[in-house]
C-alpha cells in the first residue's frame, strides 16, 4: 500500500494513499466525532452520505471546512480537527441537528446509548439557540419494530442497511426538505412494506427513531401472577453478549451469572434455547437425509438444496421475494418455536398444568423473533407458543430493574429437562454454525461412523458468501453459508436457476448471525465485537462435554418417552410448520 | 388513491423504457421523466414496475418521485390549468387569482377535479411578465387575470 505523508493536529503521519481524513485519522489514534458515518468493516458495509457535517475538519489552503468522512488525504494535507473555527462549526452544526429533535430524552428507548445525545455531552451543548417549528410524523408501530421517525437525524444508516446488505428495501428518504422522512413506499406502515423484521435498521439508528417493541412489562406481568407458570429459554447468542451491558469486555461469556439472574427475577423454570437447537438438529439433519436419499434413488419431486429455516428474518425473507420456491427450505420450526411446542405440550401434561397457566418467555439477539412468536400457526386457540419475545437488551433491562448486581453474581446451571445442551447447540448463534451442528450429525447418521473430528473450521469465517464440500465418507456433501440477505439473494438466485449444486444452504440475516442479531448489545458499528462474540461462541462449544446433538441424553430421552422418532408423526405435527407466499404488491387505500 | 389495474400493453410499455436505458439503476430519474411524459403521472403501480425493472426497490423510486416537484402521482386533468406565481404575476394578485380557481373548483394545488376536467398547478414565470398575472390552460394563455373572471373562463371548458 502506498504511503503519504500528512499533517493531523500538528503530528506528522504516514497515512495510507486513497484513505478518508476521518480513517487515516482513526488508524493513528485521533478520534473525529460522526453521525451520520456508519461502518461494519468486516461484512464491507458503509454509509456515508457526508450529510451531518458533524465530522468537518479544517485543511489548511481550503475556504470552507471539509467532512472528514468524504475526503481524502492527499500528499502534504496539513489538517487541524479541533481548531476553534472547527469546533464552533461542529457545535452550530449540532444545535441546528437539535433544533428540529424531540427532548424527552428521560423517556426514549435509546436513553443512554445514543450517538446523538453523547454527542450533545461531548461538544456541550447546554442550550438550543435555534426556536422554530418541529416536524411530526406519525408513530408507525409493527409487531416487532416502532417508528418515531420525529426522532430521525436524516442520516440514512437505516436506508443503506436496509436497502444494500439486506437487499429488503423497506426504507427509503422520501419527501423533501422540513418534509423529509426515512419511510416505506408510499409513506405506509412497516406492515404493509416488504419489511422481514430483521432489524439492522435499529441497530444502525443512531437515536432511537427506530426501536424494537418492549415487552418487559407483559413479563413483569405474568411473573407476577401465582396462578402462572413461567418458563424461560435463552437463546445462543445472549450468553456471549449479555455481560457487555453490565461493563464486561466483549467476548465474555456468562451462561451460569445468566441463569442465576434469571432465576432471581422470579422465572418458575429457566430452560435453554441450546436444547431445542440440538432438536432442531435431530429434526432437520434428518430431512436432510431423507431428501438426499430420495435424491440418489432418483426421485425426481425431492428438493435440493434443503434451505434452514432458524431465521426468522430469513423465513420473512424468502416468503416475500421467493414465493415460488417454498418447498425449498426446511420445514423444521426455529428453536424458539420448537422449544415453545414443547414446553406447551410436553412440559404442561409432565407438570400437571394447563396450556393456558403457562408462559413461555424466549430471550433472543434478535427483533425478528418477536414477529415470529406472533405467527397464526404457532397458536392453539389463540393462545401462543411462545408468550413473549425479549432482547438481550430487554433481558438486561430486566436485570437492572430488579436490582441485580449481574457481575457477582454466582454461575447456576438451567433447569432440567429443557436445559441440558451440547456444543452443537450453541454454535447455532455464529453464521454457519447451524450447518456445522447439522454436519456433525448427519455424518454419523449416513456413514454410521463415528466422527473423529467435530471441528468443521471450513464452514466458519465472516465471508459473506462461503462455500464448502465436506466428505460423507466418498459422498461429497456441498454445502453454502450466506449471513446478510444480499448474499443469501445470491445463493437463492442461483438456486432458482437451478444450477446451485449444493445440498444443503444455511442463511442468517444479520451479520456475523445471531451475535450480531438486532437484539444485541448496541455495537455502534465497532466490528471487534461481533468478532469476539463468534469466537466465545466456538470457546464455549469447545469446552462443552457433548458436542453432538443427537448425543445429547435429555434429546433421546425425549424422543423415547414422547416424539417416537425425528420426522415422524408428533414431530410433524408439532416440531414442523409451512410457509406463506407474502410477495408483496402494492395496494393503495382510499 | 383508488388502486390502478395495469394494462398488459401499459406494463410492456414502461418495460420498454426501462430497457431503453439499459435498466441501471442509475437512470431511475430519466426513466421516470420518459414514463411520466407516457402516462401524464407516476402512479404506484407504475413505479412498482419500474423498481422491478431497474432492480431497486419502491421505497426508493418513491423517494425520488417525492423529492423532485416535477414527478406527480396525480393524472392531470383534460384541461391543466397552470397559475403563474412569479415576481411580476404574485405582486399584481395572481394568489387571489389562484384562490378563486381552488374555490370554484373545489380543489387544492396539485390536485383534479373528481370528473378529471381540471388540474390545477403552479409555475415560475413564463416570460410574459407584461400580461401579469398569467394563467395557462392547456397551450392557451390568459394575462391580465382577476379573480371576477375566472368564472367565465372556466365555463368556457365546462360545457
Amino acid at each position: 500500500m502506498e504511503k503519504i505523508n500528512i499533517i493531523i493536529d500538528n503530528k506528522p503521519l504516514q497515512v495510507e494513499k486513497g484513505q478518508t481524513v476521518l480513517k487515516a485519522a482513526h488508524a493513528h489514534g485521533i478520534e473525529i466525532p460522526t453521525l451520520c458515518y456508519y461502518e461494519l468493516d468486516g461484512v464491507k458495509l458503509e454509509n456515508r452520505p457526508g450529510g451531518c457535517r458533524i465530522c468537518v475538519v479544517e485543511i489548511e489552503g481550503r475556504k470552507n471546512l471539509a467532512p472528514a468522512c468524504a475526503t481524502e488525504v492527499a500528499e502534504g494535507m496539513v489538517i487541524h480537527t479541533c481548531s476553534l473555527r472547527v469546533v464552533n462549526a461542529r457545535r452550530t452544526v449540532l444545535e441546528l441537528i437539535l433544533s428540529d429533535h424531540p427532548a424527552d430524552c428521560l423517556i426514549c428507548p435509546k436513553n443512554g446509548k445514543c450517538e446523538l445525545q453523547s454527542l450533545a455531552q461531548r461538544l456541550g451543548v447546554r442550550e438550543i439557540p435555534y426556536q422554530g417549528e418541529q416536524s411530526t410524523y406519525r408513530k408507525d408501530l409493527s409487531p416487532a419494530i416502532i417508528r418515531d421517525v420525529d426522532k430521525c437525524v436524516m442520516c440514512r444508516r437505516c436506508e443503506t442497511v436496509c436497502n444494500i446488505w439486506q437487499t429488503v428495501g423497506a426504507l427509503s428518504a422520501v419527501n423533501r426538505g422540513f418534509q423529509a422522512v426515512v419511510a416505506p413506499a408510499f409513506e405506509q406502515d412497516l406492515v404493509k412494506s416488504p419489511c422481514t423484521y430483521c432489524g439492522q435498521c435499529i441497530m444502525a439508528c443512531p437515536v432511537g427513531a427506530l426501536s424494537e417493541v418492549d415487552q418487559t412489562r407483559q413479563v413483569i406481568t405474568a411473573i407476577s401472577d401465582p396462578k402462572k407458570t413461567v418458563v424461560v429459554q435463552t437463546a445462543p447468542a445472549v450468553r456471549v453478549a449479555l455481560g457487555e451491558e453490565f461493563g464486561m469486555e466483549p467476548g465474555n461469556i456468562v451462561t451460569g451469572q445468566m441463569a442465576a439472574a434469571l432465576r432471581r427475577i422470579g422465572f418458575d423454570y429457566v430452560f435453554d434455547t441450546d436444547f431445542a437447537a440440538d432438536l432442531t438438529i435431530m429434526e432437520e439433519g434428518t430431512e436432510l437425509l431423507t431428501r438426499i436419499s430420495k435424491f440418489t434413488q432418483g426421485d425426481k419431486n425431492v428438493k435440493l438444496p434443503i434451505l434452514t429455516s432458524c431465521c426468522p428474518g430469513w423465513v420473512n425473507f424468502f416468503e416475500t421475494n421467493y414465493s415460488d420456491m417454498l418447498d425449498v427450505p426446511s420445514t423444521a420450526k426455529s428453536p424458539q418455536q420448537m422449544f415453545g411446542a414443547v414446553a406447551k405440550n410436553y412440559l404442561t401434561t409432565k407438570l400437571g398444568i394447563k396450556r393456558e397457566d403457562m408462559v413461555v418467555v424466549s430471550i433472543m439477539p434478535c427483533v425478528a423473533k418477536k414477529f415470529e412468536s406472533q405467527r397464526d400457526e404457532f397458536k392453539e386457540n389463540g393462545n401462543p407458543d411462545v408468550d413473549y419475545s425479549l432482547t438481550t437488551r430487554e433481558l438486561a433491562e430486566l436485570i437492572r430493574q430488579f436490582n441485580i448486581d449481574f457481575k457477582t453474581l454466582p454461575s447456576e446451571d438451567f433447569d432440567n429437562p429443557l436445559g441440558e445442551s451440547t456444543g452443537a447447540g450453541v454454535i447455532f448463534g455464529a453464521t454457519g454454525g447451524v450447518i456445522e451442528a447439522a454436519t456433525r450429525t448427519a455424518y454419523e447418521l449416513f456413514t454410521g461412523k463415528k466422527l473423529e473430528k467435530v471441528d468443521f473450521t471450513e464452514l466458519r469465517g465472516l465471508e459473506g458468501v462461503r462455500e464448502a464440500t465436506v466428505d460423507f465418507n466418498g459422498t461429497p456433501i456441498k454445502i453454502g453459508i450466506a449471513h446478510g440477505l444480499s448474499n443469501a439473494r445470491q445463493l437463492l438466485d442461483q438456486v432458482r436457476k437451478g444450477n446451485s449444486g449444493f445440498h444443503a444452504i444455511e442463511v442468517m440475516a444479520c451479520p456475523g448471525g445471531c451475535i450480531g442479531g438486532a437484539g444485541q448489545p448496541f455495537h455502534h458499528g465497532n466490528f471487534d465485537i461481533i468478532r469476539k462474540r463468534q469466537e466465545a461462541i466456538y470457546r464455549e462449544d469447545a469446552g462443552k462435554p457433548i458436542r453432538k446433538s443427537h448425543e445429547n441424553p435429555y434429546i433421546q430421552a425425549l424422543y423415547k418417552e414422547w416424539l417416537g422418532e425425528p420426522c415422524g408423526e408428533i414431530s410433524h405435527h408439532l416440531l414442523h410448520t409451512h410457509y406463506f407466499d407474502k410477495s408483496k404488491h402494492i395496494e393503495i387505500e382510499g | 388513491m383508488a388502486k390502478v389495474k395495469l394494462a398488459e400493453s401499459k406494463i410492456n410499455k414502461i418495460k420498454e423504457i426501462c430497457t431503453s436505458f439499459g435498466n441501471k439503476p442509475g437512470e431511475a430519474i430519466n426513466v421516470l421523466h420518459k414514463v411520466q411524459g407516457e402516462f401524464g403521472y407516476l402512479p404506484a403501480e407504475v413505479q412498482e414496475v419500474i423498481a422491478q425493472e431497474l432492480n431497486v426497490s419502491v421505497a426508493q423510486i418513491y423517494g425520488i418521485v417525492t423529492f423532485y416537484s416535477f414527478f406527480t402521482m396525480t393524472p392531470k386533468g383534460e384541461f391543466p390549468i397552470s397559475v403563474c406565481m412569479g415576481t411580476a404575476c404574485y405582486v399584481r394578485g395572481a394568489e387571489k387569482v389562484l384562490d378563486e380557481f381552488k374555490r370554484e373548483l373545489k380543489i387544492g394545488v396539485g390536485e383534479t377535479t373528481p370528473d378529471g376536467k381540471f388540474s390545477l398547478n403552479c409555475l415560475r414565470c413564463v416570460g410574459a411578465c407584461g400580461l401579469a398575472p398569467v394563467v395557462l390552460i392547456g397551450e392557451k394563455v390568459y394575462g391580465r387575470l382577476t379573480p371576477d373572471g375566472v368564472k367565465d373562463i372556466l365555463n368556457e371548458y365546462r360545457s
